[in-house]
C-alpha cells in the first residue's frame, strides 16, 4: 500500500504542489520530498508559462520591446518597462525631460503600493485569512483607477516610451493620487491591525524561512528578500536613477531574516512610497512629456545594462546591440528567478505549512520567474 | 574601489586576463580554463570581495559563444563583467555554483538555452524546457520552430 | 414583527406560546397516535416521524447555513454575496445542491472504492445520531437519555473515522495528509472538549441534558458558573472549531497547502455529503454549546425582575435556543474569516501544553466550586 501512495523506499513522501495547485499564484511547480510534515528537499520546475520574451525581443525593434516586458513581472509593468526605456536611453544618450523623469518615478511608486497590496492579500490567503485578500483590492482598485485614466489600462500599461511618455498626465491625475493618499495612510493602519497584529500570524511568520545574510547574497536574493536579511539592497539608493536622488526616503532594512522581517520589509515599503509619492505629486515640472528622438532607433554597438528596483526586488537589463534597430541579444535579470532559488535552502526541515509563507514572503511572480 | 584599481588589482590576480572599458564597468576576458579559479579569487580576496553575482547569461556570436557574470561587492560597491570565449561545437565550463549559490539556477538556464554544459554542476538537469527535450537549443541563433515562431 | 406583536397585545400572549409551543404539538401527536394504533404501532410511527423530521431539518440547516456563511464572509469581505438566486439569494445553496447533485460522483482509479464510497455516509450518520439528544426546545427532545452528554462525546468521536477513511481511501496524497492532520488534531481537541463539558456536569451532577438546561433556570451556566465556566466555555468554543475542522484550525483541507485535503477526491453528491456534514456538525457543536453554558432553550432571566423576566418567558423556548446556536455559529463563523491559520505543530502544541493543562486545573476549580457552593 505504501508503494501505491508514492512514497519512496526510505519512507519519504513526495508530492507535487503545481503546477495548478491553490498555493502557487500561477504555474509554478514544486516538487517536494517530505518527511511526514517536514520538508527535505523543494526541487521548482519552471516552464509553464515560458514565452522566451528574450528570444521574442532579439525580433523587435527598441520602440516594440518596451511593450512586451509589461508581460514578464506583470505586477510592476510600469518598472519594467522603465528599465527598459532606461537601457534604450542610455544607449541613444537621450536626455529625458524633468517631467517625465518625476511622473515615471510617481507612477513606478503606484505601481509599487499596487503590487504589495496585491502580496499583502495573496500572502495572507495562503496562510488561512481570507478577508485581507478583498480588503487590499479594495485599495488596488483606486491605483489602477489613476493608471487607467492616465495610461488607458490597467495591468500592463505600456506607458513609458524611450525618451520619455506616451501621452501627458490626465488632468484628474494629481487630485485623485492626493486622494488616494490620504485614502491610504488609514487603510494601512487597517492592515496591520487586521493582519501584522495577529498572534497566530506572528506564530506563522516568526523565525519561518530564515535566511542568513551571507546566503541572501550568495543566492542573488534582492529586494525585500534580501532587505529582510539585512542587505542594503535597494537599487533606488545605491545607483539611483531617474529623481530618486532628489526625494528623501529610507532604505528599509529588517534584521530578522525570516518570513515576519520580509513582511515587515513590505508594510514599511508602502509607506516610503507613499512619501515619495507625497514629495513629488505637488512638484511635477512643466515641460515636455517626451524628449525629440528619431522614427527608428539604432543603437550604437556595445553593451548597456540598466537595474531597477521592482516591487520584487533588482531587475537588469541586459542589451547587446549590433548596431542595428534590433537587440543583438537581451538578457533581462528578473528577480524572482534569483528569490526562487533561495527557496530549497529556506525550506529545508520546515513544515509543510510554512513553505506557503515563504513562498508567500518571497512574493512570487511566475511570469517574472519564467519570463 | 573604481576601474583603474581594479583593473590594476586584477592584472596581479590573472596576468592571463585582458580588458575592455569601452562599456559602463570593466570587462575582463578570461579562459574558461582559468575561470574556476579566478572566480574564487574574485570572491574571496578581501579587497575585492565579489559576493554578489546578480547576473549570469550567455551570448550566441554564431562563430562562438560568450559567457558573461555580472559581479557585483555588497561590501564595495564596485562592478565588473567577466567574459569568456567558449567553443561553439562543445562549449564547456566550469561551474561556479558553489562560490555563488545563485548560479545553480543560472547555470540551468544557460544550460538548457544554449548547451553550455557546466562541468562538476551538482544538478545540471532541464529547468524551464520540459522534460525530454530535444533538439536545439532554444536560444541559440540558428534555432528554428516553424510552428510556434512567428518571423516578423 | 410576531415578537413586537407578542409584546404589545399581552391578552393574545399566552395563546401565542401556547401555538408556538413544540411541546403541545408533539404530545398532541403522541396522544393521537396512541389513541388511534396500539401502542407498536405508535412507537413505529413516532420513530418514523422522528427520522423524517430529522432528515427535513438536515436538509434546511444544511441550506440555511451554507447560505449564512457565505452572507457573513461577504459582510466580513466588503462585497454582497449570493444575491441574485430567488429573493435575496435565498435559493442560492438550493442551486447549489442540484448542481451538485446531477454532477458526476467520480471514484478515482486506485481507490479503495468500498471505504472510499462509505466515507461520507459515516460522517452523516455521525452528524445525525448527534442530533438524537438535542433539546429543541421546551420539552422538543428525539431522546431524553440520561447518559446525554457522555453519547455526544462517545458519537462525535467517530467523525475523525470517516475522515480517516476519506484519506486513506482516495489513494491521494494531499488526502491521506489531511486525514492524518485532521487525526491527530481531533484526537487531541476531544480531550479539552470533553474536560470543559465536564465542568458543567461536575456544576450540575448530572449527564443528563433536561437536568442540565433545568439547572440553569435561575440563570445560565455561563453567568452563574463563576471563572472556571468562563474559562471552559471558551476552551469549549475553541475545541469545537478544531473538532469540526473549521478555520483557523482548517488544517484538514487547509487549501493552501493540500489542495482541499481529504476530500480532494470527492466530487458530486459525495463531496456535498461532507459539506454537509461540516456545517452540521459546526451546528450540533453550537447547539450543544449553547445548552450547556448559555442554558439551552431557557430564556434569559436576571434575578429577581419580575417583569423582565416574564416578557422574556413569552419567548418561545425553540426562539431561545436556535437564537443562542446561531450566535455561537455566528462566532465561529466570524473567527473563520479572520484568523490565518495554524501550523500543525502550532495548533497540538496549543492543545497540548496550554489546552489541556488549562482545562484540567480549570476542572479541579470548579470542582471545588461546586464543592463549596459558591456558585449562584
Amino acid at each position: 500500500m505504501f508503494e501505491e501512495i508514492g512514497t519512496t523506499t526510505e519512507g519519504d513522501l513526495i508530492i507535487n504542489v503545481g503546477p495548478q495547485h491553490p498555493a502557487t499564484h500561477g504555474v509554478l511547480h514544486l516538487v517536494i520530498t517530505l518527511n511526514g510534515e517536514t520538508i527535505k528537499k523543494v526541487e521548482p520546475h519552471l516552464g509553464y508559462i515560458h514565452r522566451s520574451i528574450e528570444k521574442m525581443c532579439e525580433s523587435l525593434t527598441y520602440r516594440q520591446f518596451i511593450y512586451v516586458t509589461s508581460r514578464m513581472d506583470y505586477l510592476s509593468a510600469h518598472i519594467n518597462n522603465h528599465a527598459c526605456a532606461m537601457c534604450v536611453e542610455k544607449g541613444m544618450q537621450i536626455e529625458v525631460p524633468e517631467r517625465a523623469q518625476v511622473i515615471r518615478v510617481i507612477m513606478d511608486e503606484l505601481t509599487r503600493i499596487a503590487s504589495h497590496e496585491l502580496w499583502w492579500g495573496a500572502m495572507a490567503m495562503d496562510i488561512g485569512a481570507f478577508t485581507p485578500f478583498f480588503h487590499a483590492f479594495r485599495e488596488r482598485e483606486k491605483i489602477n483607477e489613476i493608471m487607467e485614466e492616465t495610461c488607458g489600462a490597467r495591468l500592463t500599461m505600456n506607458y513609458y516610451v524611450p525618451g520619455g511618455l506616451m501621452a501627458d498626465l490626465h488632468p484628474d491625475f494629481q487630485k485623485k493620487v492626493k486622494e488616494f493618499i490620504v485614502l491610504f495612510k488609514r487603510k494601512i493602519d487597517e492592515y496591520d491591525e487586521l493582519v501584522t497584529g495577529n498572534i497566530i500570524f506572528i506564530n506563522r511568520m516568526k523565525g519561518v524561512g530564515f535566511l542568513s545574510k551571507e546566503d541572501a547574497i550568495s543566492y542573488g536574493c534582492s529586494g525585500p528578500a534580501a532587505r529582510g536579511s539585512g542587505v542594503n539592497s535597494d537599487i533606488r539608493k545605491l545607483y539611483p536613477y531617474a529623481v530618486y536622488d532628489k526625494v528623501q526616503f529610507d532604505e528599509v532594512l529588517e534584521t530578522g531574516c525570516d518570513s515576519l522581517a520580509r513582511y515587515m520589509i513590505r508594510i514599511r515599503e508602502m509607506k516610503q512610497s507613499i512619501r515619495i509619492i507625497e514629495q513629488l505629486i505637488d512638484n511635477i515640472p512643466e515641460g515636455d512629456f517626451q524628449a525629440k528622438t528619431k522614427a527608428v532607433l539604432k543603437l550604437p554597438k556595445g553593451e548597456f545594462y540598466t537595474r531597477v528596483e521592482t516591487a520584487r526586488g533588482e531587475l537588469g537589463v541586459y542589451i547587446v546591440s549590433e548596431g542595428g534597430t534590433t537587440p543583438y541579444r537581451i538578457k533581462f535579470r528578473s528577480p524572482g528567478f534569483s528569490n526562487l532559488s533561495a527557496l530549497d535552502h529556506m525550506a529545508r526541515g520546515s513544515k509543510l505549512g510554512d513553505l506557503v509563507a515563504m513562498m508567500g514572503t518571497l512574493d512570487l511572480v511566475i511570469p517574472d520567474i519564467d519570463r | 574601489m573604481n576601474n583603474e584599481e581594479l583593473k590594476t588589482k586584477i592584472a596581479e590576480l590573472l596576468p592571463a586576463a585582458t580588458f575592455d572599458e569601452t562599456g559602463e564597468w570593466l570587462n575582463i576576458n578570461v579562459e574558461p580554463a582559468d575561470w574556476l579559479s579566478f572566480a574564487g579569487k574574485l570572491r574571496n580576496d578581501d579587497s575585492l570581495f565579489f559576493d554578489y553575482l546578480f547576473c549570469l547569461t550567455c551570448i550566441d556570436w554564431k562563430t562562438h559563444l560568450s559567457m558573461v557574470y555580472h559581479l557585483s561587492s555588497t561590501k564595495y560597491r564596485h562592478n565588473i563583467v567577466i567574459k569568456s570565449k567558449l567553443d561553439v561545437a562543445r562549449p564547456e565550463i566550469e561551474s561556479v555554483s558553489h562560490i555563488w549559490k545563485t548560479a545553480e539556477f543560472h547555470e540551468r538556464e544557460v544550460y538548457e538555452m544554449f548547451g553550455v554544459n557546466f562541468l562538476n554542476h551538482p544538478d545540471l538537469r532541464l529547468l524551464i524546457l520540459p522534460d525530454g527535450w530535444e533538439g536545439k537549443n532554444p536560444m541559440r541563433k540558428d534555432f528554428e520552430d516553424p510552428i510556434n515562431m512567428i518571423k516578423l | 414583527m410576531l415578537l413586537t406583536s407578542a409584546f404589545l397585545i399581552p391578552c393574545s400572549l399566552f395563546k401565542l406560546q401556547k401555538m408556538w409551543s413544540l411541546t403541545d404539538i408533539s404530545s398532541a401527536i403522541h396522544n393521537w397516535l396512541n389513541q388511534t394504533f396500539n401502542p407498536t404501532w405508535a412507537l413505529i410511527i413516532e420513530m418514523v416521524i422522528a427520522g423524517i423530521a430529522v432528515i427535513g431539518l438536515f436538509a434546511v440547516l444544511g441550506l440555511v447555513l451554507v447560505l449564512m456563511e457565505r452572507r457573513v464572509a461577504a459582510w466580513m469581505q466588503i462585497r454582497l454575496g449570493p444575491n441574485r438566486v430567488g429573493p435575496f439569494g435565498l435559493m442560492q445553496s438550493m442551486a447549489d445542491t442540484l448542481k451538485l447533485l446531477v454532477k458526476e460522483g467520480m471514484t478515482p482509479d486506485g481507490a479503495d472504492k468500498f471505504l472510499f464510497n462509505l466515507a461520507p455516509f459515516i460522517a452523516m450518520m455521525v452528524a445525525m445520531l448527534l442530533m438524537a439528544p438535542i433539546a429543541f426546545a421546551k420539552g422538543f427532545q428525539l431522546w431524553d437519555m440520561n447518559i446525554g452528554v457522555l453519547y455526544i462525546s462517545a458519537v462525535s468521536s467517530i467523525m475523525v473515522i470517516s475522515i480517516l477513511m476519506a484519506g486513506w481511501a482516495s489513494n491521494n496524497k494531499y488526502s491521506l495528509m489531511g486525514a492524518m492532520r485532521s487525526g491527530a488534531q481531533i484526537v487531541s481537541y476531544e480531550l479539552s472538549a470533553g474536560l470543559s463539558i465536564l465542568t458543567i456536569v461536575v456544576l450540575t451532577g448530572s449527564l443528563n441534558i433536561t437536568d442540565i438546561i433545568n439547572a440553569q433556570a435561575d440563570g445560565w451556566w455561563v453567568f452563574k458558573g463563576h471563572i472556571p465556566v468562563i474559562i471552559s466555555f471558551v476552551i469549549f468554543i475553541i475545541a469545537v472549531t478544531a473538532e469540526t475542522n473549521r478555520a483557523p484550525f482548517d488544517l484538514a483541507e487547509a487549501e493552501s497547502e493540500l489542495t482541499a485535503g481529504f476530500h480532494t477526491e470527492y466530487s458530486g453528491m459525495k463531496f456535498a455529503l461532507f459539506f454537509l456534514a461540516e456545517y452540521i456538525n459546526v451546528f450540533i457543536v453550537c447547539a450543544i454549546g449553547a445548552t450547556l453554558f448559555l442554558g439551552g432553550w431557557m430564556p434569559f432571566h436576571i434575578g429577581h425582575w419580575e417583569a423582565f423576566n416574564h416578557a422574556m418567558d413569552y419567548i418561545p423556548s425553540s426562539v431561545w435556543f436556535f437564537g443562542k446556536t446561531f450566535f455561537l455559529i455566528f462566532v465561529i463563523m466570524w473567527f473563520r474569516w479572520t484568523f490565518p491559520r495554524l501550523r500543525i505543530d502550532q495548533l497540538l502544541n496549543l492543545e497540548w501544553k496550554y489546552l489541556l493543562p488549562i482545562s484540567m486545573f480549570n476542572l479541579l476549580l470548579a470542582t471545588a466550586v461546586a464543592i463549596l457552593g459558591w456558585h449562584f
